[in-house]
């Protein structure tokens, strides 16, 4: 116990060291667009890819338990916008971004501790904390909620598709489903979560790899860790910010 | 000049320093020798600052670099070179931009300036048109050079060598100790080289202190080091197969 109470104290002394002013804006500048490539343009593809097949299984779901005629068939294609919007483009995508991006993150900075890259860094007078960290904080923070409204349309899309493919259900249904009781907030609430999850991921993979010590098993240990936790993070934050911003 | 002044160093209970007072020339290339495990790169980092002393103190000049905050440390390691063991090179920055990133931090050169003087480090690290490589592309006397071109790059007053030649051949390592006694001349900064290679001892060791379980045992010049009447020094020089029979011979 008094270990968690230690990692949670040395994580907010690095969080100080990461929003401390930074040495020269403009190299912030360039370092964050370079993050946001690495970060956010590389996840394009596997959250597009998971948020299609989602959206289509989703869709087929519903179609197969909400087969009783009492119940209007456009239902489908609300419960996928609404599972797409308020969980899965915001949680589960997160939730997938930490396997890739956390432990990419942990595995970088780790690699940077063990091999004196993070002490040369410090020897030069720079912030290595903020040097490393705070750009990665903010390109995700920034980026996450592209990537959030990019799998929801994808994911509906992934639904129309297997509508229109497999013919569970008339197309038309599902688009007219897609705009019953469509609450704008839902998606700010979604993004707000997503910026979160962002920040949680991006802050606690680069705490494990910044204070990783030892050889490349240890390495490969941090990066675990900072997935395992990140994730069960991003679950208790989900619960938290549910609670705070929807009832 | 840097001196320190009873440094006592642990970890976890275990002393690695103790009591070590030194003082460190400028111009001249000092050297830190011992056997593995004997204290020396925690020393080095004790000097440089990235380990705390458990007492005692580093002087840099006439400045008390162990009671100096975070930001008054920064002015001091702007004077500040080091190389490390594995040249801790930046792998997602090409040569250049390791160069260069100490530049881009703490001047306001424009880019122009700053590519001549990244240029003239690689020249004077002989190593032209290396600009563009990755740090996975050279080779490990390459990537010293890189390295010491990158902790000149702000002409430091204080040079500071982790195990420089470390897993490099010998004639590559004779390159790589010539160049730094050369940076060390022409710009009359103070040098700290640690090493365990008898080599540059005798090559470049204008002042050498001997590190022995973590207490200096003995400190002298590379004149004087073959004359040393210690037992664990001795031991330490004549432990290769070469130096055993160049001295069995000398004997004779």
């Amino acid at each position: 116990m008094l270990r968690i109470f230690e990692q949670i104290g040395r994580y907010f002394i690095l969080m100080g060291k990461v929003f401390s002013r930074p040495e020269k804006m403009s190299i912030y500048r360039r370092r964050i667009l370079c993050e946001m490539e690495s970060l956010g343009l590389n996840s394009i593809g596997l959250t597009a890819i998971i948020s299609i097949f989602i959206g289509a299984v989703i869709t087929l779901q519903m179609s197969i338990n909400l087969s009783s005629p009492f119940i209007p068939r456009s239902l489908i294609g609300y419960a996928t916008r609404e599972t797409m919007i308020l969980e899965f483009s915001s949680t589960v995508v997160a939730l997938i971004l930490s396997g890739k991006v956390g432990s990419s993150i942990a595995s970088e900075i780790g690699t940077m501790r063990i091999t004196e890259q993070i002490d040369a860094l410090e020897i030069m007078g720079v912030n290595s904390a903020s040097y490393l960290i705070l750009p990665k904080i903010i390109a995700a923070v920034f980026f996450f909620p592209f990537l959030t409204i990019l799998s929801i349309c994808i994911g509906i899309f992934g639904g129309w598709m297997i509508a229109s493919l497999t013919g569970i259900m008339i197309p038309a249904d599902y688009i007219d489903g897609l705009l019953i009781d469509f609450k704008p907030y839902s998606i700010t609430y979604s993004l707000i979560k997503t910026s979160v999850f962002a920040y949680l991921i991006t802050s606690i993979s680069a705490f494990y790899g910044y204070y990783a010590k030892g050889n490349s098993l240890e390495v490969g240990t941090a990066s675990t860790r900072a997935v395992v936790v990140s994730s069960v993070v991003i679950m208790i934050f989900n619960l938290i910010l549910t609670q705070i911003l929807l009832i | 000049m840097i001196r320190v002044e009873n440094i006592i160093k642990s970890f976890d209970g275990r002393t690695v320093l103790n009591d070590i007072s030194v003082q460190f020339e400028t111009g001249k290339t000092n050297l830190i020798i011992g056997r593995s495990g004997s204290g020396k790169t925690v020393l080095l980092k004790t000097l440089v600052g990235l380990h705390t002393p458990d007492s005692g103190s580093v002087w840099y000049d006439d400045t008390n670099f162990t009671q100096l905050s975070f930001m008054e440390r920064k002015a001091i390691r702007k004077d500040i070179g080091m190389i490390f063991q594995g040249g801790a090179l930046l792998d997602s920055s090409t040569v250049e931009e390791n160069i260069k990133l100490p530049l881009d931090l703490f001047t306001s050169q424009s880019e122009e300036e700053k590519l001549e003087r990244v240029n003239f480090c690689l020249k004077r690290v002989r190593l032209d048109n290396a600009n563009k490589l990755y740090p996975a592309e050279l080779s490990g006397g390459m990537i010293k050079r890189v390295a010491i071109a990158r902790a000149i790059v702000l002409n430091p007053r204080y040079l500071f060598c982790d195990e420089p030649n470390s897993g490099l051949d010998p004639q590559t390592s004779i390159v790589i100790d010539n160049l730094i006694h050369e940076i060390t001349e022409e710009y009359n900064i103070t040098t700290i080289i640690n090493t365990h290679d008898m080599n540059s001892v005798m090559e470049i060791g204008e002042k050498i202190v001997y590190i022995h379980r973590g207490h200096k045992w003995w400190e002298g010049s590379n004149q004087d080091i073959l004359e040393a009447d210690n037992r664990e020094l001795n031991d330490f020089v004549f432990a290769s197969a070469m130096a055993k029979r160049a001295k069995a011979s000398a004997t004779k």
